[in-house]
């Protein structure tokens, strides 16, 4: 039940970087991150709820993310997130890796091989 | 911190966790009304896609990191709230588990003051006895010679080497003059010991006095029994055997020499002596005194190495003295740990005890690993229940631990809890010959061994319980609607297992136990060779100073006059029948002996090292007030005084030792002075020998042959006596009567250690005793636990089958055979288990061969007679629920479903 994707099996830490992004964008809730990530994904993506928030307060643990209760769009209080400066770094950091790494990946899958 | 913080914001977090997600829950369903679903339709669905709302608060509660610490306050809580709900199986579990740490704590704490530190002195591996072997002249712990000392102290192996001689001495000049021990040792005695005083200071290590010194250190003990604890105590002085002597000094409370004899070690002065010069003789090389030597290593030298350097400077000292050391003496000087020295003896005893209380521990645990498993199978359903609505197994487990190891932790502090409050009453039932320098104190050592056994004790017995969750079949536990006690076969296989374990183990401590009892009855029945009924000895010490002018007892001529009127007085005495006066060593039993050289006439001595013999000198009525007999030739007389020639009496051990197939009489020999006269050469008079009279246990009541030599008191002048008096005594009355008629003769005379000769021969069977006593207590806890343990199993397995066995009734089955069967499972249990006992008996009885005296380890009787009794116990335990089967109604049994 946990963990699983209806389209994609998200590699190891991918989440992470998914939510973080979408927090970088302004203080936000875990259900818009959820839309968020569907939204801009074009449905390729849905987080659920089983993943969502254990990695949420992992990352809150681990003192990336921050948060704070504040009334929402529709007048219910929720609770917001927003990068603290380490997550800001810790999210550049992790996205030029991911942008080398999968630059590399695609560098090689899309090969002639003939390097080789 | 931020845990910790977390952990006490605790509930604030699971609120926040909750609004959280119904939040997201709340607008997901919203979602889906704005999408066009009717309301419930929305919900529900947005419950399948939320899926398990728990799940995701444990995931995230994991994710939080305080989980662990969460969950275990969790586990503690439902454990204790499980407790509360049973408090009878809770009591019984934790005093269980109470006596059985108790108990095992208690043995270890004797084990920690006397085998783990054994020596309460600082670098104790540095310490080392030294004895010298004359292997030539079957020799061993022959004495030092002093010029041998010099050798070794400048020989750069030791920091210190130390010659100690003990004695005791009338202390008078206070209220009531007493017998105090003391030692006469080398002035660094106290530096090699590395213990500084509480009050004053101790003797200067470098001090060269060759004779002695004035200069005495006291114990704590002396000081507060003769001097109140005065605080100025330092610079006064004390009388010891008339002699004036300066006190300089006060050692602490714990300080105790590390003698070998409950004596040595009960030492309440020291005095320094250099052993050079008066009251000692002048050095001579062949000359061994009978001291004991210690010595401290050089530090970072170990034992072996030291003993190699040694073995080199023997060799080459016997090459430059051959006169001194003839080759056939082969002379060698051996080193022994202190440590090794000092509770060399007891070690096997004490690690017997400690196995015996460990067995009887683990017998412990295995009961309540039987009760938890029947609780288990209880609780099957409810573990069922739980997994089915998704705690993880590991969790379960992990709780499962969590309640035995509270338990057993609960029963360790009951068990210290008991401790404490016996601990007067356990000390009392230590014997004091046991050799141990440390006071026994329950200290951070024994506390922490008390909480390894708890949680040693909580994973073992809590081992079997959790398996069985951890494998619970769920849809069968399940599907066994609501009848939870139906436990799995494997379950019950587990129960037999650990009965039968039980059941070994307990044959194991009683086969231990009665070998030992066996051994202690057989020593008791010893014939004794004299008769101790009706007799019973009372010391007194006569003074011996420093200046030989100023002895009023130094010739035998003196002294005869004091024992005769000593006599005369005593048989006054009411009931008295008989009297007599012997030296100290002629006590029966009594441990500190006193052995001297032997020189036979017409023998060759092979080398200049004469063999020892046990010598005491005795008064013509000590043999028959003894009821000890005469083999051959005569006793002494009253006739056998200073005037006459010297006489000795040998008894038959001494004359088959040295005279075998000879007619001893008549033969004469020489013998080495006593210990005082320390450095004497032999008496130039020859000893005739006029009587041999049968052995007796007189030395120990384990050896009825130990050579014994016999001296007339009217020839000789001991300074330690004995009164015996035999008669229709009144033992209470007896010291204060005896104390008044010395004190008469003369008032400043001490008289002490009053006892009837009976209880000299329980004394010292006292060791034996005690560990006999322990074993056998907890082989009967054992034997009572392990009955326990297969009364449960028994019920327990007669009423799962309750419906079984009414079917069997309604069917015909006659009850006698119900009852037989039962009895037949009960029995089959506990022959494995007696089985395998008996195999693991074998191998411990062997183990402790060394603790037995006068039956083989593999004793038939006490196999056979163990077996018996276990199996009867076993069947007793069995009948019970067998009944209970018998009796069952098949029409109850079988409307139960």
């Amino acid at each position: 039940m946990k963990n699983t994707d209806d389209r994609f099996d998200l590699p190891q830490g991918t989440l992470d970087l998914l939510i973080m992004r979408v927090v970088a964008l302004g203080p936000i809730h875990g259900y818009a991150i959820a839309q968020r990530i569907q939204q801009i994904s074009r449905d390729a993506l849905q987080v659920q709820q089983g993943s969502l928030y254990p990695a949420l307060h992992r990352l809150e643990y681990k003192k990336l993310l921050n948060s704070r209760w504040k009334p929402s769009e529709t007048g219910r209080e929720a609770k917001f997130y927003e990068l603290t400066s380490r997550g800001r770094t810790h999210l550049k950091v992790e996205t030029e890796n991911w942008t080398r790494l999968t630059d590399v990946v695609s560098l090689i899958l899309k090969g002639t091989l003939e390097g080789i | 911190m931020g845990w910790l913080r977390r952990l006490f914001s605790r509930e604030r977090l699971e609120a926040d966790l909750d609004k959280e997600l119904r939040f997201h829950f709340e607008n997901q369903v919203a979602d889906k009304v704005r999408s066009g679903l009717p309301e419930s339709e929305a919900r529900r669905l947005t419950q399948i896609e939320f899926g398990g709302i728990e799940q995701i608060k444990e995931d995230c509660r994991e994710r939080r990191g305080t989980m662990w610490l969460e969950s275990l306050l969790q586990d503690l809580r439902f454990a204790l709230r499980m407790f509360a709900k049973s408090p009878g199986f809770s009591a019984i579990a934790i005093l269980t588990m109470a006596l059985g740490i108790g108990a095992t704590t208690a043995i270890f704490s004797l084990l920690d003051a006397t085998l783990l530190h054994p020596l309460p002195y600082p670098h104790p591996e540095e310490l080392v006895r030294i004895e010298d072997d004359l292997p030539g002249a079957g020799a061993t712990d022959a004495g030092i010679s002093i010029p041998e000392w010099k050798d070794l102290r400048r020989s750069g192996i030791f920091q210190y080497v130390v010659l100690q001689i003990i004695g005791s001495a009338n202390l008078t000049g206070v209220s009531q003059p007493s017998r105090m021990q003391y030692e006469g040792v080398s002035p660094a005695y106290f530096a090699m010991l590395g213990v500084k005083p509480e009050l004053g200071h101790t003797f200067d290590p470098q001090d060269q006095t060759a004779g002695f010194t004035l200069d005495v250190v006291i114990s704590d003990g002396l000081w507060k029994r003769a001097f109140g604890s005065d605080p100025h105590i330092v610079g006064r002085s004390l009388r010891g055997d008339n002699d004036l002597y300066r006190v300089i000094g006060v050692m602490p409370p714990g300080f105790r020499d590390p003698g070998r004899t409950v004596g040595e070690r009960n030492t309440e002065q020291w005095a320094a002596l250099g052993f050079s010069d008066d009251p000692a003789q002048a050095p001579n090389r062949s000359l061994r005194l009978p001291l004991e030597t210690v010595g401290r290593l050089k530090p970072g030298l170990t034992v072996a190495a030291a003993q190699s350097q040694l073995d080199a400077l023997t060799a080459s000292l016997r090459k430059q003295f051959p006169d001194d050391y003839p080759a056939d003496s082969k002379w060698t000087v051996r080193l022994v740990p202190l440590e090794e020295n000092v509770v060399g003896n007891v070690r096997q005893s004490l690690i017997l005890l400690l196995g015996a209380v460990a067995l009887v521990l683990l017998i412990g645990c295995v009961n309540v690993a039987n009760l938890l498993l029947a609780r288990a199978s209880a609780r099957s359903r409810e573990m069922a229940v739980r997994q089915a609505l998704g705690a993880a197994r590991k969790r379960l487990v992990r709780q499962l631990l969590t309640e035995s190891l509270l338990l057993s932790l609960l029963g360790g502090v009951a068990g210290l809890v008991i401790l404490f409050c016996m601990k007067g009453f356990l000390l009392r039932l230590i014997p004091e010959s046991l050799p141990r320098l440390n006071d026994l104190s329950i200290n951070w050592t024994v506390m922490l061994f008390a909480l390894a056994a708890s949680i040693a004790a909580g994973v073992i017995f809590g081992l079997a319980p959790a398996r069985q969750a951890g494998r619970l079949n769920l849809a069968s536990t399940l599907r066994v609607e609501g009848r939870g006690s139906k436990g799995s076969t494997e379950q019950t296989r587990t129960r037999r297992v650990l009965v039968v374990t039980e059941f070994a183990l307990s044959l194991v401590l009683m086969v231990a136990a009665g070998l030992l009892l066996r051994s202690f009855w057989d020593l008791y029945q010893a014939p004794l060779g004299f008769n101790p009924q009706h007799v019973m000895s009372v010391q007194l010490w006569l003074p011996s100073p420093n200046d030989p002018k100023t002895d009023i007892y130094g010739t035998a001529a003196q002294e005869a006059v004091f024992a005769r009127e000593l006599l005369r007085r005593s048989r006054l005495l009411p009931g008295v029948q008989e009297a007599a006066l012997g030296s100290e060593p002629s006590i029966p039993l009594h441990h500190d002996g006193n052995r001297s050289a032997l020189i036979v006439e017409g023998r060759q001595t092979q080398s200049k090292q004469p063999p020892l013999v046990e010598r005491s000198e005795v008064t013509p009525e000590y043999f028959h007030l003894l009821k000890i007999p005469v083999l051959r030739g005569r006793l002494f007389n009253d006739g056998d005084d200073e005037n006459a020639p010297l006489v000795a009496v040998i008894n038959q051990a001494m004359a088959e030792t040295y005279w075998r197939g000879e007619n001893p009489l008549g033969k004469r020999l020489r013998l080495g002075r006593g210990r005082l006269g320390v450095g004497l050469p032999p008496s130039k008079t020859w000893i005739t020998i006029v009587g041999v009279i049968a052995d007796a246990r007189t030395e120990s009541l384990a050896n009825a042959s130990v050579p014994q030599l016999y001296l007339s008191l009217y020839q000789e002048t001991p300074k330690e006596l004995a009164v015996f008096l035999r008669g229709d005594l009144n033992a209470s009355a007896i010291p204060e009567e005896v104390r008044a008629i010395v004190q008469s003769v003369n008032p400043e005379l001490p008289v002490y250690g009053a006892q009837t000769l009976d209880d000299a021969v329980s004394a010292s069977l006292e060791q034996r005793r005690f560990s006999m006593d322990i074993v056998a207590a907890f082989a009967i806890t054992a034997l009572l636990l392990a009955a326990l343990g297969i009364y449960g199993v028994i019920s327990y397995l007669v009423s799962e089958r309750t419906r079984d066995i009414g079917i069997r009734l309604a069917l015909g089955a006659q009850r006698e055979k119900i009852m037989a069967m039962v009895l037949r499972q009960g029995l089959g249990l506990a022959m494995a288990g007696a089985a395998l006992g008996l195999v693991g008996s074998v191998v411990v009885s062997h183990l402790m061969a060394g603790l037995l005296y006068g039956v083989m380890p593999i004793d038939p009787l006490t196999f056979v007679g163990v077996t018996l009794v276990l199996t009867g116990v076993a069947l007793v335990a069995c009948y019970i629920p067998a009944r209970r089967a018998m009796h069952i109604d098949p029409m109850i049994a079988l409307r139960y479903e």
